[in-house]
């Protein structure tokens, strides 16, 4: 963001001089994002992705003419057709429903694990960064400790504790990658607060909490954020992994990993069982690492 | 170098006794009885057997003791003896970290060798056909979870053409091509893609200049100057996604039945096995750290700027 602000003053756009000029200043500073953001043609398409995703979610019922619970064990296998457009599972559920409301299981584990683990990151990054000295080496050992599990091996551990369903999925996914943000924003605070505008904020008076919260933290948060949108798509595959291998949420939620940990029973005999769950998967992925990939290029030129 | 990599090793051990303490934390706290999951339950109910079954893998003593044990004990190479066929684990473990190490092998050499040679194909080449696809394919690659790719590839190379095997690892080579492919296809792709913007970026160098300008050909180039200093990131990349690799290998190993630690892991999972899961979980730490330590110190050796700071 530093540099997009050297960026309007370097094209000749008026310093704010007045609140009214700050707040254009700042709409400016969207706007140029926003401007950024959008010339990249990949990211436009993530973006409609993850639309489609959070609106699929918030539709579900809508969008759907079967209960993703409701068995038909007269009509089980049924390859796709008029009836049922993505076909039946082996107890007869239709598909399409279980896909259709299995984004939700996606969108809630996804965003609110990288809400927890950026919320955790950031508060002890930031001590790390700003205390420094003996907060710092402590932190940062602890991130460790937590940083060598294996993402995956180290969530089963902690669902082995909680046992099965969203919520364990949630906290185990959120325990394990809380570390890489805190890394993250420890080195990105390590190098802004040595930097000219830190120093003059520092100079006219400003202390602890003012200065990480106004001029550190805004600062140095680019790289943060752009983490955790494409983090959104790891934590998703993680999720569906983990039901995957039967330790995520409980075998008949309508959720992408347990269909195809069904379907896996029937490839090459019955592949649409396991093969419309996984393009649902790839898609979310593709979708935020797209958004991330625009994300990066818009808010830092420098991480490209 | 030496105070370097001494200060690295007392780093790495703290790491472990961290980490194997949350692991030993998460498992003493488990609800369930493992002696009720014992083989041969029946008689496990029998509060008498009950009692000598928990006395004899120390379930009575306090968490502390045990954890104090267990380090005791694994440091000394012992990781007790398993609940379902009253085995040490080394002994039931080790001809599977025999086939997971294999397995790895073939499939960090996949890695390697495709993201590299895509990688400088992409950069040596930019924007020609050839850059644009691989980064596509790259790009596209990403987005697609292990098990994704390992039923693909089953659906396609074992069922539809038939020329490798579904699962199993009975067919000597050709068993391995699927499941290793599995494992290092999505890291290739990042690998690829890192090596082609360290790359692009080393051939603006003004030794690239130089080198170019006092008139060897371009290979040489290539290959004396530009990729020394190119590969050094995706060395250390290498390291990191080791543990991405490892729970690639839970995955993959659980799709094609391969006999290594992934698949005893799924299956003590459902066996509430723990000391099975605490030692394959405890290897797998140890040798995520350790590659890691590697890796540093390998940094550290070919990029002198690292050990002054």
């Amino acid at each position: 963001m530093t540099q997009l602000v050297g960026q309007e003053l370097a094209t000749g756009t008026t310093a704010p001089t007045t609140p009214t000029d700050e707040e254009q200043r700042r709409a400016g500073q969207w706007r140029d994002i926003w401007h950024l953001f959008t010339r990249n043609r990949l990211a436009i398409v993530g973006l409609v992705l993850v639309a489609v995703l959070f609106l699929t979610a918030a539709l579900a019922p809508l969008l759907t003419s079967y209960d993703p619970y409701d068995q038909d064990l007269t009509n089980t296998l049924a390859p796709p057709s008029g009836d049922h457009l993505l076909g039946t599972d082996p107890l007869g559920r239709d598909q399409l429903s279980r896909i259709v409301f299995g984004s939700r299981i996606a969108v809630i584990v996804g965003l609110a694990s990288i809400l927890l683990s950026t919320v955790i990151g950031v508060i002890f990054g930031a001590m790390a960064g700003y205390l420094g000295r003996g907060w710092d080496t402590v932190i940062m050992r602890v991130a460790d400790v937590f940083f060598a599990f294996p993402l995956l091996i180290g969530a089963i551990v902690i669902i082995l504790m909680l046992g099965r369903g969203v919520l364990p999925v949630i906290l185990s996914l959120a325990i394990f990658s809380w570390a890489t943000v805190a890394r993250l924003l420890r080195s990105s605070i390590l190098s802004t607060r040595e930097a000219d505008y830190v120093m003059a904020a520092r100079a006219l008076g400003g202390t602890g909490w003012r200065l990480v919260t106004r001029h550190i933290l805004p600062n140095s948060f680019a790289p943060v954020l752009v983490f955790a949108t494409f983090n959104v798509g790891v934590a998703v595959v993680a999720e569906a992994s983990l039901s995957f291998l039967g330790v995520g949420v409980k075998a008949d939620v309508p959720e992408w990993g347990n269909m195809i940990a069904v379907g896996r029973g029937y490839v090459g005999t019955s592949d649409y069982l396991w093969l419309f769950p996984s393009i649902a998967v790839v898609l979310t992925v593709l979708g935020f690492v797209f958004v991330g990939d625009g994300l990066r290029d818009a808010l830092d030129p420098k991480l490209r | 170098m030496v105070t370097f990599i001494i200060r690295r090793v007392i780093q790495m051990v703290i790491v472990l006794l961290g980490a194997t303490f949350v692991l030993f934390a998460c498992l003493f706290v488990l609800p369930g009885d493992p002696i009720a999951s014992l083989a041969g339950s029946e008689r496990a109910r029998d509060p008498a057997v009950a009692a000598e079954l928990r006395q004899r893998y120390n379930l009575d003593d306090p968490l502390l003791v045990q954890y104090g044990a267990f380090v005791w004990n694994f440091a000394h190479g012992d990781l007790g003896e398993d609940y379902a066929q009253r085995r040490p684990v080394n002994e039931i473990l080790g001809p599977k970290v025999v086939n997971s190490a294999k397995l790895a092998g073939v499939a960090i050499l996949i890695d390697v060798a495709l993201g590299i040679f895509a990688g400088i194909i992409a950069a040596v080449l930019r924007y020609s056909f050839w850059d644009v696809f691989i980064t596509l394919l790259t790009t596209i690659a990403i987005g697609f979870p292990v098990f994704v790719i390992g039923l693909l590839l089953q659906q396609t190379f074992a069922l539809q053409f038939g020329v490798l095997p579904l699962f199993g690892m009975n067919d000597g080579i050709k068993s391995y091509i699927l499941p290793a492919t599995t494992i290092a296809l999505v890291d290739a792709a990042l690998v690829a893609r890192l090596m082609r913007g360290t790359l692009l970026e080393v051939l603006r160098a003004d030794y690239v200049r130089t080198a170019i300008a006092k008139g060897l050909p371009r290979r040489t180039v290539l290959s004396r100057h530009a990729m020394r200093n190119a590969v050094i990131p995706v060395l250390t990349y290498l390291g990191i996604s080791f543990g991405g690799f490892l729970s690639g290998a839970l995955i993959t190993e659980a799709i094609f039945n391969w006999d290594g630690i992934g698949l005893a892991l799924v299956v003590a999972i459902q066996q509430q096995n723990n000391p099975i899961i605490v030692g394959i979980v405890a290897y797998s730490v140890v040798i995520f750290v350790v590659i890691n330590l590697i890796v540093d110190l390998a940094y550290a050796a070919l990029d002198p700027r690292i050990r002054l700071s």
